[in-house]
């Protein structure tokens, strides 16, 4: 027994976010103020992902927080042992075996299903914050649906780059109401995002939680010359030879020599386990 | 005030209010993120007259910062004081409430209820609504969270069209029966039941 109130927050906070995800899930992609806490990590560390969670974890839940992909880096590690420790609660890095799971800009590549919850950590959650900063503005350009501003700025990737530059946070329009930021997730993961689970945003520092019930309609952004493309690097993983997963650059040495693993270490783990090698498989076992 | 009527408002708390308090709020969580499915919820026993998914929806989610509509056929003294001892809410008129309990025929007519501004939608109030069950259904729906289409007993179709219409404005609804609820969000699309 921990001397913590389960899952750290007291109880008014936790009834002050739950209405806050309810309101969520009835208007999708809408981002609903809250009255975020101070947590016990600073802001940026995913405070908002980590408040979400807590509002939404029973004892009976299996937690599984990746940060990028990877369950062993020092965000994920942070966040699991912060609820063992005040929730009590089993943890994972099993993708088939959480029930509510925490991450930092990626979509698991197993598929989701009913039963589960992703929980996003949202650092901006405005999609319009860069083109106009005034949140008195954005109010109004969302309760307009005045998104022509967006369309411009991808116009402009197209004017100057020959194709739309923006490779990650790539807007999306919700149930064909909403510009939501899907959070810095990689648009590679974009089209997962009508999936089977709960799709829950949580921002600490910027102070809003937005929702997408299951099977919402997500749309990316684009124009009818220039459809939308889910891209990543044209490589198979190195370790466990997958080619429909997102893969991560890493630089080997001076010489320039580098390798591309999945990012997502639990699907890359699980298929060497099912006897995949890559390239370099044999060396990294 | 009689002594009966005192104790009841001390008991049928949640026994262990950060557990039990999220587990219903995942049953009330899953039936919104679902429309038309039913969901078990239990924790709170509420005072004679009201479902112990209602009482559980209410400990879960009010407290002194929400107001609470009773529409007059759940409205009692021993109901008022029971809310007051577990959370504290404030009762206040309909035009004020972020959340209202009664039956559909007490709630009715929906236009005293906030719907949110075009800025704050979600500054809009959730109606708990007391059914006798979850019947043969009448109503298709259709929409976020919803596979393909789902199917669900409702008390009226026109009421809940006319609220679908003023999306992203409008009320939320939870229905209630036993230790059920499911729920209707803004968002669902409702058509009739071939």
């Amino acid at each position: 027994m921990s001397d913590y109130n389960f899952a750290y927050l007291d109880e008014q906070t936790k009834r002050m976010i739950r209405r806050a995800i309810l309101k969520g899930l009835a208007v999708p992609g809408y981002q609903v103020p809250f009255a975020s806490r101070e947590m016990p990590m600073p802001y940026g560390w995913g405070t908002g992902g980590v408040q979400v969670s807590a509002a939404s974890l029973t004892p009976d839940d299996t937690l599984k927080v990746i940060d990028q992909g990877a369950d062993d880096t020092t965000n994920a590690v942070s966040i699991r042992k912060f609820f063992e420790k005040t929730a009590g609660v089993e943890t994972t890095e099993e993708t088939e075996k959480a029930s509510i799971i925490q991450t930092r800009h990626r979509i698991p590549e197993a598929e989701l299903t009913e039963d589960q919850i992703l929980v996003y950590q949202v650092p901006i959650p405005e999609p319009l914050r860069f083109l106009e900063p005034r949140e008195t503005e954005t109010r109004k350009m969302h309760a307009l649906q005045e998104y022509g501003l967006m369309h411009v700025k991808l116009y402009e990737d197209i004017s100057q780059h020959g194709a739309i530059a923006t490779a990650y946070a790539y807007p999306v329009k919700v149930e064909g109401r909403y510009v939501m930021d899907p959070s810095p997730i990689p648009k590679f993961d974009n089209p997962k995002m009508e999936m089977a689970a709960i799709q829950l945003f949580g921002a600490g520092r910027e102070q809003r939680i937005y929702a997408v019930p299951p099977y919402t309609k997500v749309v990316s952004l684009d124009f009818e010359d220039y459809p939308f493309e889910a891209s990543k690097a044209d490589h198979a993983c190195d370790l466990c030879a997958a080619k429909d997963s997102y893969l991560d650059e890493v630089i080997l040495d001076d010489a320039g020599n580098r390798m591309f693993v999945c990012s997502d270490t639990d699907y890359c783990r699980s298929r060497r386990d099912a006897g995949h090698t890559g390239r370099l498989g044999e060396e990294a076992a | 005030m009689p002594q009966q009527l005192q104790n009841t408002a001390y008991v049928g708390g949640l026994s262990n209010p950060p557990v039990v308090s999220a587990q219903a709020f995942r049953a009330a969580m899953n039936a919104m993120a679902r429309p038309g499915r039913t969901e078990e919820i239990n924790g709170a026993i509420p005072p004679d007259g009201i479902s112990v998914a209602a009482g559980s929806l209410l400990l879960t989610l009010c407290d002194p910062e929400t107001g609470v509509y009773l529409a007059p056929d759940v409205d009692s003294e021993v109901l008022r004081g029971w809310l007051a001892f577990h959370t504290g809410a404030p009762i206040v008129a309909a035009e004020q409430a972020d959340f209202a309990l009664g039956s559909w025929a007490a709630l009715t007519p929906l236009d005293r209820f906030r719907i949110g501004t075009p800025e704050y939608p979600d500054r809009s109030a959730t109606l708990i609504v007391e059914v006798p069950g979850f019947g043969a259904p009448n109503a298709v729906l259709s929409g976020p969270g919803i596979k393909d289409a789902a199917k669900m007993a409702l008390p009226d179709l026109a009421a809940f069209q006319n609220n679908t219409l003023l999306y992203p404005l409008g009320v939320d609804f939870f229905f209630t029966c036993g230790t059920q609820v499911a729920a209707l969000p803004r968002s669902t699309q409702i058509s009739a039941e071939a």
